[in-house]
C-alpha cells in the first residue's frame, strides 16, 4: 500500500478499529448495555429512533451555527477594535478574560429569565462561548505587525487605516480562520449545555430524555449525532482555512 | 546648515522625557548623491539616527533636516530597507513592489489609472537587481540574498531621493552579502540617489561609501568622520589592497576606542 493511500485510509480504518475494540471489550468483559452500549447496539439505536435524532439533530445544528455566525462577526469587530488601540486592548481584555472564566452553564438560567426556554438561550449560549477565541485570534495577529514594516509604511506617510488594511487584516486571517475550527466545536458545547438545561428540543434534549427513560443506547446515539456534526463543520472550516489562506501554510512540516 | 540630510545637536529619548537619551548632541550632515555610511558600537542609537531622519521619531532637542525642510512628519522622499526583508507573504513579489505605490501620493490616486506603468517600473526594478521575471513568485519561494533583493526594490520604487538601510544585508551569508554589495553600489552609481547606510560591518562600510560616521556608545553621537577615497566604479578588488584595510583598520580603532 502506498504512503499517500494509507494516509487517505487512516481516519477511517482508525475509527473502525475503535468501534471493533469497544465491541469486543464489551463482549469479553459482559458489560451490562444499560452502564456501556456495544457499537452495535448504538446502531440499532440510530435505526430505530432516526426521526427524533434527525430532527433534533438539526434542530442543535441550527442553534449552534446561528451562535457561531453571531460570534463570528461580533469576534471579528471586536478582535478589530482591540487590536486597533492599545487603550481600548487594555480597557476590554481583563472584561474578556473575565467573562471567558465565568462557565456558561451558570449564565444558561440567566438567558431563560430573559428570553425562556429553546432555541435563545441556546443560540446565545453557543455564541458566548464561542466568540472568545475568534477575538483573541485577530487580536493577536494585528498585535504582531513587525515593526519594521510598520515603518517602512509610516515613513510612506500611511495611515493607521492603510496598515490595518494591506498589513493588519491580511496578516490576522490566518489566525481567524485557525479560531474557527476552535469555535465550531465550542459552539455545539454551548447548545448541548443550554438544550440540555433549558429546551424541549435539540440533542441535548434528547439525550436528557433518554437517560431519564433509561434508554442508553440513545444516549450514545446522541453523542455519536453531535461528534458526526462536530466533525462535518470542523473539516468545512478546515477547507475555508486551507481556501483562504494557503499561502500561511506553506511549510511541508505539516505534510512530512 | 548645509546638506541634504542633516542632523544638528540632536538629542531623543524613547519613552517618557528625562529618560537616558539614545543619542546626544549628534551633528552629522550627508550631501546630496552622497553615499554615507554610519558605523558604532551595537546599541549606538544607529537605528534611532533612521528613523529621526525619516520622521518617524523627533527629538527633544535639535533640529533635523531632509532636503532643506524641516522634519515635522514622515519624510516621503525616503525609501528604507532593513536587515529582515519585510515583505508580505501573501502578495507575490511584484505586487510586493507595488505597496509603497499604493500608499504614497501621488501615485496613490493613480494607481487604477496607470497600473499597467507602474507594473512595467517594477520589473524594470527588480530586472536591474538581477530579479528579472520572478515577480510572479511569492516571496518566500526566494533565496534570502534575493527576498533582500526584492526588499531594496520596494524601497525604490516611489523613486526616492533618500535610501535609509538599517543592516540590510545582516542576516545573509558572507558571499552572497558581497554580490548584493555591487548591487547596492550599482544602483547608486546609476541613480544618484542619496543613500545613508547604517551597519557594523566595517568592510561593508569602506567599500560602499564616499563618507564614514563614527558613532561613540550610548548615548551616541558622532566622534569621528573619515573620508575614503578610494575611486570609483569599486570592484570587490579593492576590499583586499592595503589601502583599504588600513581605513578599515583605523576604523576599528576608532570603535574600540568609543567602547571602552
Amino acid at each position: 500500500m502506498s504512503d499517500a493511500l494509507a494516509v487517505r485510509l487512516a481516519p477511517w480504518l482508525y475509527t473502525l478499529a475503535l468501534l471493533v475494540i469497544w465491541e469486543i471489550v464489551v463482549v469479553v468483559f459482559q458489560i451490562p448495555e444499560f452502564f456501556l452500549p456495544p457499537p452495535t447496539s448504538v446502531a440499532r439505536a440510530i435505526y430505530e429512533y432516526w426521526p427524533a435524532i434527525y430532527r433534533n439533530s438539526l434542530v442543535t445544528l441550527w442553534s449552534t451555527l446561528v451562535g457561531f455566525l453571531l460570534a463570528v462577526a461580533f469576534g471579528l469587530a471586536l478582535g478589530l477594535l482591540v487590536g486597533w488601540s492599545r487603550s481600548i486592548y487594555a480597557g476590554l481584555y481583563p472584561l474578556m478574560i473575565g467573562f471567558n472564566a465565568i462557565p456558561k452553564v451558570a449564565v444558561v438560567p440567566i438567558l431563560v429569565l430573559w428570553f425562556g426556554i429553546g432555541f435563545m438561550p441556546a443560540m446565545l449560549t453557543a455564541f458566548l462561548i464561542s466568540f472568545f477565541p475568534i477575538v483573541v485570534n485577530v487580536a493577536t495577529g494585528l498585535a504582531t505587525i513587525e515593526p519594521e514594516l510598520e515603518d517602512v509604511l509610516k515613513a510612506l506617510g500611511a495611515s493607521k487605516l492603510d496598515i490595518m488594511r494591506k498589513v493588519g487584516i491580511p496578516r490576522s486571517l490566518p489566525y481567524f480562520f485557525g479560531s474557527l475550527k476552535v469555535a465550531i466545536t465550542l459552539a455545539f458545547v454551548g447548545t448541548v449545555v443550554s438544550e440540555s438545561v433549558a429546551s424541549n428540543n435539540g440533542i441535548g434534549n434528547l439525550m436528557l430524555q433518554a437517560q431519564a427513560q433509561f434508554v442508553v443506547p440513545l444516549i450514545f446515539a446522541g453523542l455519536v449525532a453531535l461528534a458526526v456534526e462536530g466533525i462535518v463543520m470542523y473539516w468545512l472550516m478546515a477547507v475555508l482555512e486551507r481556501r483562504m489562506t494557503g499561502w500561511a501554510h506553506r511549510s511541508g512540516f505539516a505534510q512530512a | 546648515m548645509s546638506g541634504f540630510v542633516s542632523l544638528h545637536e540632536v538629542s531623543h529619548a524613547y519613552g517618557v522625557a528625562g529618560g537616558p537619551p539614545a543619542v546626544e548632541s549628534l551633528t552629522l550632515s550627508v550631501n546630496r548623491g552622497e553615499f554615507a555610511a554610519v558605523v558604532g558600537p551595537s546599541g549606538c542609537g544607529k537605528s534611532t539616527l533612521m528613523k529621526l531622519a525619516t520622521g518617524l521619531q523627533f527629538p527633544y532637542h535639535g533640529t533635523v533636516m531632509v532636503a532643506g525642510q524641516h522634519v515635522t512628519k514622515p519624510v516621503k522622499i525616503a525609501g528604507m530597507a532593513f536587515q529582515a526583508p519585510t515583505l508580505l507573504p501573501w502578495r507575490t513579489t511584484l505586487e510586493n513592489l507595488l505597496l509603497p505605490l499604493e500608499i504614497v501620493e501621488p501615485y496613490r490616486s493613480q494607481m487604477r489609472r496607470k497600473k499597467a506603468e507602474y507594473v512595467a517600473r517594477a520589473e524594470a526594478l527588480l530586472a536591474s537587481v538581477g530579479l528579472g521575471g520572478q515577480g510572479d513568485k511569492f516571496p518566500w519561494q526566494l533565496s534570502g540574498g534575493m527576498q533582500m533583493r526584492a526588499s531594496l526594490c520596494r524601497a525604490l520604487i516611489h523613486e526616492p531621493q533618500l535610501l535609509m538601510l538599517d543592516e540590510p544585508f545582516g542576516a545573509l551569508d558572507a558571499f552572497t552579502r558581497e554580490e548584493l554589495w555591487g548591487v547596492i553600489r550599482d544602483l547608486h552609481a546609476a541613480s544618484g540617489i542619496t543613500v545613508v547606510l547604517v551597519t557594523h560591518d566595517l568592510r561593508e562600510a569602506v567599500f560602499l561609501a564616499d563618507r564614514v560616521f563614527v558613532m561613540s556608545a550610548r548615548p551616541g553621537r558622532v566622534i569621528e568622520e573619515r573620508v575614503v577615497g578610494l575611486p570609483r566604479p569599486r570592484d570587490l578588488e579593492v576590499t583586499f589592497t592595503s589601502e583599504f584595510q588600513d581605513i578599515v583598520h583605523e576604523l576599528r580603532g576608532y570603535i574600540v576606542r568609543a567602547r571602552q
